[in-house]
């Protein structure tokens, strides 16, 4: 059984998992290890690594300027699986899903990145930019080597596309709780509900809902019907403001990791 | 090539091309593929482009025989497709005018843009002022600071402009942020993109609205001198006053296809010093296709050169990616320099002011030119006019006003 299924059939009943996102390599991939052990510490129970990459198009202000920041320390694909490499050796049960753009991956190889992948211990993989109707090669590689292959329903997803979508997702599905970029500000906790239930109708698979998720109190919301909540602009904020001061950004992480954990468990 | 008919209709040219964006916009982007597939055939569409073309933008433009040139260079004799004259300086506005009628009949109220050097967006907020659509373009900081007279003409006629901070400050940066508007507005608002590139169906509609280039040029070519040209010649930045030419011609073999990109500061200096994915990038996905990239060995993006700001994109239309794999046009490069001192030339000889993208061309086309026989012809698109590159060349020449 994969490690990302393990996650969802071993929660207790009533408990969402607890999906925080960090770009690897922001403020340098030694702290993103810590990073990552806070995490899990605090309640993670999936941590979906950001990829850098030089141009993220969906991805809001707050994100896109820690992939800016990790580019130009040089952080590429090959060190953010070094990075798990790493990590799976102080920790075997935390899934690990990369969340990135394709054009690293399709430099990298499909193949060799797919076998490189299982190899350093990933358990998923999100491409933002590859919708399921390009995904066919890359689904192949994932597939040979057992890692999930996870994708984004978005509200203007058709009903037509979702089940397109649900023949070839894997893992989990992540619903993107709004239109817009990571780190927007107007969730909309009746929309999210209503697509839910209709995503619901043709997946099987665990539904997370991320995008516009800042706090306790909107992850709780959110949590009453999604599987598992996905938390990544307001983490990421603690790493820009205390970037340089270790202790004071993994205390910050923390504290805010344990509190929407605690609210959706 | 013969019945060349690509995309597919996954929007693929071969291996290049597609649709690589996120969820969010897939149903956009399939709205917009049924709406250009519904009207490309629709007899009152192509009537309402085809007299906003001759009415509003001037067209047919002239296919002028540069005698002084071509006497000059002593070869080739050089045909100009003058797209320089069209409404609001360059060819761009081909495009525009086709996507804001698209926008209309698709119930959009609200137009979003990219623009590097400005002409993009002129010819975006032109449209969109004439039929009354509110008009976002977005715009690099670094672009904004060095187009300032562009950003003006924007303000003038009713856009808003914003400066993009993000990432490198540039064209492509002004992409991302356009699709980040895009993706958070779905519902109201159309996105102009200008150039040969994106997710499909715009490399194809982008190419169908500026073909029209190419098919005067080549009936005009045909009354004033009989039969084909031998060449083609035309700048390729993202690639559509390059497609527009060519694309008409692709079945006809004899005729020789050379799109020339933004050699910069020299193509030896390497990557950052130029902006030629076709002749020293490799392939990647950028932007909702695949194509040329200018990228390092990690898949990421670098930022070239150009002194125009029209050709400096690091990646480039899929169809041109397809076209030069498959033999059937070729690209080469031509120096910062070269398009100066081919400005100067065709200025002083022809009385014709090229914009520095268009420079790029004539300055190949002068090189071609030279190695035929002087009954051979080459077409060469002027894709704009030097008047919006007046401040940059007198800056090059240590010139103040």
């Amino acid at each position: 059984m994969s490690r990302l299924r393990n996650v969802f059939s071993q929660l207790p009943e009533g408990n969402k998992a607890f999906i925080p996102f960090i770009t690897a390599g922001d403020s340098g991939l030694d702290n993103t290890l810590e990073l990552m052990q806070t995490l899990v510490a605090n309640g993670a129970d999936i941590i979906e690594l950001g990829v850098p990459f030089s141009d993220p198009m969906a991805d809001g202000p707050m994100i896109s300027k820690s992939h800016e920041r990790a580019v130009a320390d040089g952080v590429s694909l090959k060190d953010v699986l070094s990075l798990v490499e790493k990590f799976r050796k102080i920790n075997t049960t935390t899934a690990v899903v990369l969340m990135g753009y394709l054009n690293p991956i399709e430099v990298f190889g499909y193949k060799e990145f797919a076998n490189s992948a299982s190899k350093s211990g990933v358990d998923g993989v999100l491409v933002v930019d590859m919708p399921p109707e390009e995904a066919h090669d890359l689904k192949q590689n994932l597939d040979a080597v057992d890692v999930d292959f996870i994708f984004l329903v978005a509200p203007t997803t058709t009903d037509e596309r979702l089940e397109f979508l649900a023949t070839i997702a894997s893992g989990f599905v992540y619903f993107v709780s709004l239109k817009g970029v990571t780190g927007a500000g107007h969730l909309d906790i009746d929309l999210v509900n209503s697509n839910l239930e209709r995503i619901r109708k043709y997946v099987e698979l665990p539904v997370g809902v991320g995008f516009g998720i800042k706090d306790a109190i909107t992850a709780k919301a959110v949590a009453e019907h999604a599987d598992a909540v996905i938390v990544g602009s307001s983490l990421v904020a603690f790493i820009e403001k205390y970037g340089a001061d270790k202790d004071k950004m993994l205390t910050s992480v923390g504290a805010l990791s344990a509190e929407i954990s605690a609210a959706i468990k | 090539m013969n019945n060349y008919n690509l995309p597919d209709d996954k929007g693929h040219f071969e291996q290049y091309g597609g649709v690589f964006i996120a969820e969010t916009l897939m149903t956009a982007i399939i709205e917009l593929q049924d709406a250009y597939d519904k009207y490309k055939d629709d007899e009152d569409f192509i009537r309402e482009f085809k007299h906003d073309l001759k009415h509003y933008v001037g067209r047919t433009t002239p296919l002028y025989h540069a005698q002084n040139l071509s006497q000059e260079i002593g070869g080739a004799q050089i045909y100009l497709k003058r797209e320089d004259l069209n409404h609001t300086g360059a060819h761009k506005i081909n495009n525009t005018i086709g996507q804001a009628l698209l926008a209309k009949r698709m119930g959009k109220t609200r137009i979003i843009a990219e623009t590097g050097a400005g002409q993009h967006g002129v010819a975006t907020a032109t449209v969109a002022a004439r039929l009354g659509l509110e008009c976002v373009v977005y715009m690099g900081e670094v672009d904004v600071a060095r187009q300032a007279l562009n950003v003006f003409r924007m303000k003038l006629l009713g856009a808003t402009v914003i400066p993009v901070t993000s990432g490198s400050r540039t064209l492509k940066d002004a992409l991302n942020e356009a699709m980040r508007d895009w993706v958070t507005n779905i519902d109201d608002t159309f996105y102009i993109i200008g150039t040969v590139a994106g997710p499909h169906p715009y490399p194809m509609m982008v190419r169908d609205f500026q073909s029209i280039i190419g098919k005067e040029a080549k009936s005009q070519f045909a009354d004033q001198v009989g039969g084909l040209p031998d060449a083609l010649v035309a700048c390729v930045g993202g690639g559509s006053n390059a497609i527009g030419l060519f694309h008409p011609f692709i079945d006809d073999n004899s005729v020789a296809i050379y799109g020339v990109e933004a050699a910069g500061y020299g193509m030896e200096k390497g990557p950052t010093a130029h902006a030629a994915p076709l002749c020293a990038g490799s392939v990647g996905v950028l932007h909702g296709n695949r194509t040329y990239l200018m990228e390092d060995e990690n898949g990421q993006i670098i930022e070239g050169h150009s002194i125009s700001a029209g050709l400096d994109y690091p990646g480039v239309g899929p169809e041109h990616a397809y076209l030069k794999d498959s033999g059937r046009a070729q690209y080469v490069a031509i120096t910062d320099e070269e398009a100066l001192d081919a400005f100067h030339l065709l200025t002083k000889v022809e009385g014709i002011l090229p914009a520095l993208e268009s420079s790029h061309a004539v300055a190949y086309g002068i090189k071609l030119a030279k190695e035929m026989d002087k009954d051979k012809n080459i077409i060469i698109n002027l894709s704009g006019r030097g008047d919006k590159d007046i401040h940059t060349i007198a800056e090059i020449e240590g010139i103040e006003f």
